[in-house]
């Protein structure tokens, strides 16, 4: 058994003069706050990566810098999947004995530590480095193909996608920490600047600055008990021209996978925390992840299905779309949205039941996935 | 194995290898099978006709050189060798579009540009 004991997070959007080790000290100290351990407490640390301040060993890093001494402690590399994936393998290695009690933790000074060429083109370098980024693809042009090729083979309309960024906006609206607080309409993400068609600037998420972590332990250390239920993975190429199809993802594999060593079906799920890099994304996964069926994800979501007083709260913080996205760090903040939820935290948020949840994390352009349920413990 | 020159290192054309032992084609290029781990492969020039898969009209680019560009149009093209491969395209390119390959200057490389192919010439049939 393991348990998510406590949650920290920054706001996201601009920490002028904050570096990756601040925003990643800043949530270390916010989780161990809510877990009610201090410092000496945790012997294992697990980060993220930085692509402002690039380290070999960013784990050691930043245990010295924030002052603990682990017995176990590096740092995991799996593009957007990466937050969830350290928690799988906290719950591994708590289960496992090796540890009580794991430090989860990313942050980056994405949006004010670098110029946003700077972001754009080193994240295209996930592309092929001879057979792709020669070409002068980026991140939304990997997934403007994806886009294409699922908006042709099951219907989705523009529109359609315009459908996930209003949503996100509108959650994004009761968050205080978000990084964007004006309300948006389907006219104005279909009038936004063309970034990598069919993809539009607010079909995008953004770059932020921001932290988050979270503990996970062997036992609960507080009144808030979140288990983790279990976790699957599942990775079927890296590079988009790799891909064995845009029709049908890893997502399916993980999920089935997930549900198979759990026992959990989609129908026992209350609240979804789902990746939304894009609005694409989030339209793909919802389907892939049996949360709608092909192509009828965006008619659940005008019918308030996926709205915080739907049946099926999604991602109620605004998710990367509009509470955005510092990296390892954004998909972060749909895990500790989730405890807070699961906890009868969220204040004006707070949804009516979210005593399980489905949890899901991409990498790549859609190469590497991470399921997970989340049960709240009586 | 007996090297071809393609794109990747400056000449027109495009390469892809096929395995001897189970008869995979691939596109990046390795010293091995990436199906079944043979090291039996033969590198073959590809016709440079194939099927769009998929395609984004990239409007945003990054760096100087790319930005010369925009908008320019990113495709992903099933090539009739039976590999997929990623390269630059007419902007008038749509899903299912037979086209085949010409050659152009991009950001100072040469790069593979898909074009509307032909009609097919169908005046044989009836000779």
């Amino acid at each position: 058994m393991s348990y998510i004991t406590g949650v920290g997070l920054t706001s996201f959007g601009k920490h002028e003069g904050s570096s990756s080790l601040d925003l990643m000290s800043r949530a270390a100290s916010l989780a161990l706050a809510d877990a009610g351990l201090v410092r000496s407490e945790v012997d294992g640390i697990l980060c993220g990566y930085s692509t402002v301040s690039p380290h070999i060993m960013l784990a050691t890093v930043f245990a010295e810098h924030f002052g603990i001494q682990p017995s176990y402690a590096h740092a995991v590399q799996v593009g957007g999947a990466t937050g969830l994936a350290m928690t799988m393998l906290a719950h591994t290695l708590v289960e496992a004995g090796v540890v009580r009690h794991v430090l989860v933790v990313a942050g980056e000074n994405r949006l004010t530590g670098q110029s946003r060429d700077a972001a754009i083109q080193a994240l295209a370098q996930v592309g092929h480095p001879d057979y792709e980024v020669p070409l002068g693809p980026t991140i939304p042009a990997y997934y403007g193909l994806v886009a294409s090729r699922y908006m042709h083979e099951y219907g989705l309309t523009r529109e359609d996608l315009a459908e996930f960024a209003v949503l996100m906006r509108r959650h994004a609206l009761a968050h205080p920490g978000a990084q964007f607080h004006d309300p948006i309409t389907v006219a104005d993400v279909m009038a936004s600047r063309p970034v990598a068609l069919p993809l539009r600037l607010l079909d995008c998420c953004p770059v932020s600055d921001g932290g988050a972590a979270f503990i996970v332990s062997r036992e609960p250390t507080t009144e808030a008990r979140v288990r983790i239920c279990g976790c699957a993975q599942a990775h079927t190429h890296q590079h988009v021209t790799a891909a064995p199809s845009l029709d049908r993802l890893g997502a399916e594999i993980a999920i089935a996978r997930a549900k198979a060593s759990t026992g959990v079906a989609i129908s026992d799920v209350r609240y979804a925390a789902v990746y939304d890099s894009f609005t694409i994304t989030l339209a793909m996964l919802l389907e892939e992840l049996g949360l709608a069926k092909r192509g009828e994800a965006a008619a659940r979501v005008r019918t308030g299905y996926f709205s915080s007083d739907g049946e099926m709260p999604l991602n109620t913080h605004g998710g990367l779309l509009s509470y955005g996205h510092c990296g390892v760090g954004g998909a972060m903040a749909h895990l500790v949205e989730t405890h807070l939820q699961m906890t009868g935290r969220a204040g004006d948020r707070q949804v009516r039941d979210a005593s399980l949840a489905l949890l899901h994390g991409d990498g790549g352009v859609l190469s590497s996935h991470v399921s997970m349920f989340l049960e709240r413990v009586t | 194995m007996n090297r071809l020159a393609d794109w990747t290192n400056g000449e027109a054309a495009i390469v892809f290898q096929s395995c001897a032992a189970c008869g995979n084609r691939q596109y990046f290029r390795r010293s091995f099978c990436a199906s079944c781990g043979a090291m039996d492969l033969q590198e073959l020039p590809a016709s440079g006709e194939g099927t769009v898969y998929a395609t984004s009209l990239v409007c945003r680019a990054a760096t100087p050189e790319t930005k010369a560009h925009v908008p320019y149009n990113i495709v992903l093209v099933d090539a009739d060798e039976g590999f997929r491969m990623m390269a630059h395209g007419e902007n008038d390119l749509a899903i299912g579009d037979r086209v085949s390959a010409r050659f152009v200057q991009f950001a100072g490389r040469l790069v593979p540009c898909f074009a509307k192919a032909a009609q097919p010439d169908k005046t044989g049939r009836w000779r």
